[in-house]
C-alpha cells in the first residue's frame, strides 16, 4: 500500500430497520456487516457484489448518508463516524456522490446552472461571479461543451450521458477528496459507459480523487479501479489489486462471478456455466458463520456453518475470507 | 425566451381547452369590473353610503328593480321625476307678490309629463320654509293632464315639513270622497292616492285590471301666503318610480349597486387570499412532516386529525357570535382553523414518495439543510401539483364569506354580497317577492365560483396526464 491513507473504515455495521405488521416486532436488515475497509488518497477501489448484497448501503453509510450503527469511518485522519451539523456539513463538502440513476438524480425544475450552484451555494463557496467560472469549469471538465448550449438547459432536454456527466461534474464541484460511484453506468447505453467511465479515470488521476466504484459488473473495474473488494450478503469476502483477484480468485462465490463474466469466444456459446445454487440469503436472518455456506461446493460442515471467516492472506495485498482456503493452503 | 416560449406555450395549452378560455373571459370580466370599484368608488365612503341610513336615499324608491328589467318584461316602468324649487328649470315656477304690509302672497308651479305605463311607487313633497314666528300657509293642488285640479290639503308649514301623499290618511279620505261624489256610489271606496292621481276618473279606476295610467303634463300647485318679509317656502316635488339604476335598491332605499361593486373586489380578494395561503401553508407543514418524519411527523399528523375531526363551520360561526370582527380578521381565523386541513394528509403522501427521489439524496449528500430540501428541493416539485387544488378551492372561500355574512356574521361594515342576501331575507324579500334583490348577488357569486371552477378543472388535466385531452 502506497500514498497516503484517506479512508479508514473498520468493523463498520449498518442495519435497516424494518417493522412488520402493527403490534410486530423489530427486525433488521444486516445489510452491512462488519466491513473493514482502506482507500488511500488518489486510489481508485471497485467493490462488487450482486444486488441485494449491501454495495450501495455500504456507500451509503461512508458518505454518512446514513449513521452507522457501529464500527469507525476514519476520513483524512477524522473520525466521521457520529460527527452533526458543521462538522459533517464540511465532510460533505469533501465527499462526491455520483448515483446510479442519473434522470432521478437531477431535479427536474432546476437548470444545469442551477443545479451546478447548488453545492457551492450551500457551502458558501466563492462570489457569484467565482460560481458561474466553477460551473464552467466543471462543464469543460465532464466535456459538455461547448458550456453555453448546456448551462441553461434543463436535465429532461439531455441525454442520459449527458446526465450522468452533470452529475458527476456536481460531485467534483466542491474539490472533494473522496468521490463515491455507486453504479454509475448500469443505466446507461452499453455505447457511452466506457465513455463515462474513461471521464471518470481521467478526471481521478487529473484531480488525486479518491474513488470507491460500487458495481455489479465486474467487466467494468478494470477501467480504473486499481484494487477491487468482493462484497456478499453484507460482507467483504476477498479484497486485492484488480488483476490479482479477476486471474486468482480464491473465494468461491469470487471465481462463479469471474465465470459469470460473458465470454466473446462464440463457441462457448453453449457451454453451461457454472452457478451457485440457490438464492443469495435474506440479510434478516443471515446463515451463521460464513454467509456463503449454504451455496458453497467446498462447504466444510461444522467449520463453515459455525464459525466466521478471518481474514488469509493470499499476499501481501491479497485477502481473503474462506474456511476452505484457511485450512487447505 | 425560453421563459417567454413556455408562457406562451402554457397559454397555448390553456386556450386549447374551450371551458378554460370561458373561465378565464369571466374571470377577467370580474376582476376588471372589481378594479374598477377600487379605483372609481373609495372604499370608506362606500361603507359610508351603504351605512348612511334612510335619510341619505329619501329620493330613492323602495324596492326598485334595476332598469334593465324591462329587457325581460317589457313595458315602461316609471323612472324617479324630481322637481325642486331650488333648481333651475322650465318646469317649476315661483311667484311672490306682495299682498299688503309684510304678507305676500306665493305660487308656485311645478310641472312634469308623465310617459309611463305604470304607476309611481310614491309621491312625496319637502318643504323647506324660512320665517321667524308666522309659519306660512299652503294649499297643494293637484292638476291632471285632462284638466282636473283637485285640492288635496291644506297644512300650515314648519320650517322643514313633508307631505308623504301615498301614505296621508286625509288626502286618502279625501279622495275616497270624491270618487264617490262623482260615481255616485253609496260608500266611499278605498282607493290608492297614486292611482287616483295618475288616472283619468271614470268607473274603471275602481278597477285594478282595467285602470289606466293617464299620460301627458302633470302640474303640482302650491298657493298660499307668508306672513312675514323675510319669510320664503322652498318645495321639492319627488315622484318616486318603480326602477332605479343597474342594480335596483332595497328596502331602505339604498341602491344595492354599493354592495355588488363592493362585493367583488372583497370576495375575489378574501377567496383567493384564503385559498392561496392555506394551500401554500398546508404544502409546507406537508412538506415539513414527511420530511423529518419521526415525532414531527407524529405531532403535524395527530394535529391535523384532531383539526379534521372538528367541525369547521360550526366553530367559526361560534366564534364569529362571539366576536363581531372586519373580514379582515375572519380571514386570519379561517387560515388558522384551515391550517392543518385534509390538505396535510394529501399533499404529505405526495412528499412521502418525492423524499425518496435520488435528486433529494443527493442534495443531502452535498450538503443541503433540511430546510432547504424543503423548500428548494421538495415544493418546486408539488407545487404544479398542487395549483389547481387552490384554483378550485377560492370558490369555496367565497362562498364560507358569503355564507357567514348571510347568517349575519360577516363583517357589520363591509357591503357584500352576502350582506345584501341577509338584508333580503330578513326583509322577507322572496316572500314579498323581490327576486332581483337575492339574485343579483346570488347570481355573482355562481359566476365567480363558475369562473373559478372551470380554470381549476383546466389546470387539473393540464397538471395530471391522465386527464389529458387530445
Amino acid at each position: 500500500m502506497s500514498g497516503e491513507r484517506l479512508l479508514e473504515v473498520t468493523g463498520l455495521k449498518m442495519y435497516h430497520v424494518i417493522r412488520k405488521g402493527l403490534f410486530g416486532g423489530k427486525f433488521y436488515i444486516k445489510a452491512v456487516d462488519n466491513v473493514d475497509l482502506t482507500l488511500d488518497r488518489g486510489e481508485a477501489l471497485a467493490i462488487i457484489g450482486e444486488s441485494g448484497s449491501g454495495k450501495t448501503t455500504l456507500g451509503k453509510t461512508i458518505l454518512r448518508l446514513y449513521e452507522p450503527l457501529d464500527g469507525k469511518i476514519i476520513f483524512d485522519g477524522r473520525d466521521v463516524t457520529h460527527i452533526r451539523r458543521g462538522e459533517l456539513k464540511k465532510y460533505r463538502r469533501e465527499t462526491g456522490f455520483v448515483q446510479q440513476d442519473p434522470y432521478g438524480a437531477l431535479p427536474p425544475f432546476m437548470s444545469i446552472r442551477q443545479i451546478l450552484e447548488e453545492p457551492l451555494k450551500i457551502h458558501k463557496i466563492g462570489t457569484k461571479e467565482e460560481r458561474l467560472e466553477k460551473v464552467y469549469k466543471a462543464l469543460e471538465e465532464v466535456r459538455l461543451t461547448p458550456v453555453e448550449d448546456f448551462i441553461n438547459k434543463y436535465p429532461h432536454m439531455l441525454s442520459g450521458g449527458q446526465q450522468q456527466r452533470v452529475v458527476i461534474a456536481r460531485s467534483i464541484i466542491t474539490d472533494p477528496k473522496l468521490v463515491i460511484a455507486d453504479e454509475p453506468v448500469s443505466m446507461l447505453d452499453a455505447s457511452v459507459r466506457v465513455e463515462i467511465l474513461r471521464l471518470m479515470e481521467s478526471i481521478q488521476k487529473k484531480y488525486k480523487l479518491g474513488i470507491i466504484y460500487i458495481s455489479h459488473d465486474l467487466s467494468t473495474t478494470k477501467y480504473f479501479s486499481s484494487r477491487i473488494n468482493i462484497m456478499y450478503a453484507g460482507k467483504l469476502v476477498e479484497g486485492g489489486p484488480t488483476r490479482e483477484v479477476i486471474y486468482n480468485p480464491i473465494h468461491p462465490y469470487t471465481r462463479y462471478l469471474i465465470n459469470a463474466l460473458p465470454d466473446p469466444d462464440a463457441n462457448n456459446r453453449f457451454v453451461k456455466r457454472d452457478v451457485p445454487p440457490g438464492e443469495p440469503p435474506s440479510l434478516i436472518n443471515p446463515p451463521t458463520g460464513c454467509r456463503f455456506y449454504p451455496r458453497c461446493p467446498l462447504f466444510i460442515k461444522g467449520l463453515c456453518d459455525v464459525k466466521e471467516p478471518g481474514y488469509t492472506y493470499v499476499n501481501e495485498n491479497h485477502w481473503v475470507k474462506c474456511w476452505y482456503y484457511e485450512e487447505n493452503r | 425566451m425560453p421563459i417567454k416560449n413556455r408562457i406562451k406555450n402554457a397559454l397555448k395549452t390553456i386556450f386549447f381547452y374551450k371551458s378554460a378560455l370561458a373561465g378565464i373571459i369571466l374571470l377577467l370580466l370580474i376582476i376588471g369590473f372589481a378594479l374598477y370599484t377600487v379605483y372609481s368608488y373609495p372604499y370608506e365612503k362606500a361603507v359610508a353610503d351603504w351605512r348612511a341610513g334612510e335619510k341619505t336615499w329619501l329620493d330613492n324608491p323602495r324596492y326598485a328593480l334595476p332598469e334593465w328589467i324591462t329587457l325581460f318584461t317589457g313595458g315602461n316602468p316609471p323612472k324617479t321625476i324630481i322637481l325642486s324649487t331650488t333648481m333651475e328649470s322650465r318646469n317649476v315656477k315661483k311667484i311672490v307678490v306682495p299682498v299688503s304690509g309684510n304678507m305676500s302672497y306665493i305660487r308656485i308651479d311645478m310641472r312634469f309629463d308623465y310617459n309611463y305605463d305604470d304607476y309611481p311607487s310614491e309621491i312625496n313633497i319637502f318643504f323647506n320654509s324660512t320665517f321667524e314666528e308666522l309659519n306660512p300657509k299652503i294649499e297643494v293642488e293637484w292638476i291632471k293632464p285632462d284638466g282636473e285640479n283637485i285640492t288635496l290639503k291644506s297644512i300650515v308649514l314648519n320650517k322643514e315639513d313633508s307631505y308623504y301623499i301615498s301614505v296621508d290618511l286625509d288626502t286618502k279620505d279625501l279622495l275616497g270622497q270624491i270618487v264617490k261624489e262623482k260615481l255616485g256610489l253609496n260608500e266611499s271606496p278605498y282607493i290608492l292616492p297614486e292611482r287616483y292621481l295618475f288616472s283619468p276618473l271614470s268607473e274603471d279606476i275602481l278597477d285594478p285590471q282595467k285602470v289606466v295610467v293617464l299620460n301627458g303634463e302633470y302640474t303640482l300647485r302650491i298657493t298660499g301666503y307668508l306672513y312675514e318679509k323675510n319669510s320664503d317656502i322652498d318645495v321639492k316635488l319627488v315622484v318616486y318610480g318603480k326602477v332605479y339604476g343597474w342594480a335596483g335598491t332595497d328596502n331602505l332605499r339604498r341602491p344595492i349597486s354599493i354592495a355588488i361593486m363592493w362585493g367583488t373586489p372583497i370576495a375575489l380578494s378574501f377567496g383567493v387570499t384564503a385559498a392561496v395561503t392555506i394551500g401554500l401553508i398546508q404544502m409546507i407543514i406537508a412538506a415539513i412532516s414527511a420530511w423529518f418524519g419521526g415525532r414531527v411527523d407524529d405531532l403535524i399528523q395527530r394535529i391535523t386529525e384532531v383539526n379534521l375531526i372538528l367541525p369547521f363551520f360550526p366553530i367559526l360561526l361560534m366564534i364569529s357570535t362571539f366576536y363581531k370582527f372586519s373580514i379582515w380578521v375572519l380571514l386570519l381565523v379561517v387560515i388558522a382553523l384551515s391550517m392543518f386541513g385534509a390538505g396535510v394528509k394529501s399533499y404529505r403522501a405526495l412528499f412521502l414518495q418525492l423524499k425518496e427521489f435520488p435528486y433529494v439524496e443527493a442534495a443531502l449528500s452535498y450538503g443541503a439543510s433540511n430546510m432547504r430540501i424543503v423548500f428548494r428541493y421538495l415544493i418546486p416539485k408539488i407545487l404544479p401539483l398542487i395549483i389547481p387544488g387552490m384554483v378550485l378551492s377560492v370558490a369555496d372561500f367565497v362562498f364560507l364569506e358569503a355564507a357567514l355574512a348571510v347568517l349575519g356574521l360577516g363583517d357589520p361594515d363591509a357591503p357584500t354580497w352576502g350582506k345584501v342576501i341577509n338584508d333580503a331575507l330578513r326583509d322577507g324579500a322572496l316572500f314579498k317577492g323581490y327576486y332581483y334583490w337575492v339574485l343579483e348577488p346570488a347570481s355573482l357569486l355562481v359566476l365567480t365560483a363558475i369562473s373559478f371552477a372551470l380554470i381549476g378543472f383546466t389546470l387539473e388535466k393540464i397538471f395530471n396526464p391522465r386527464l389529458r385531452e387530445m
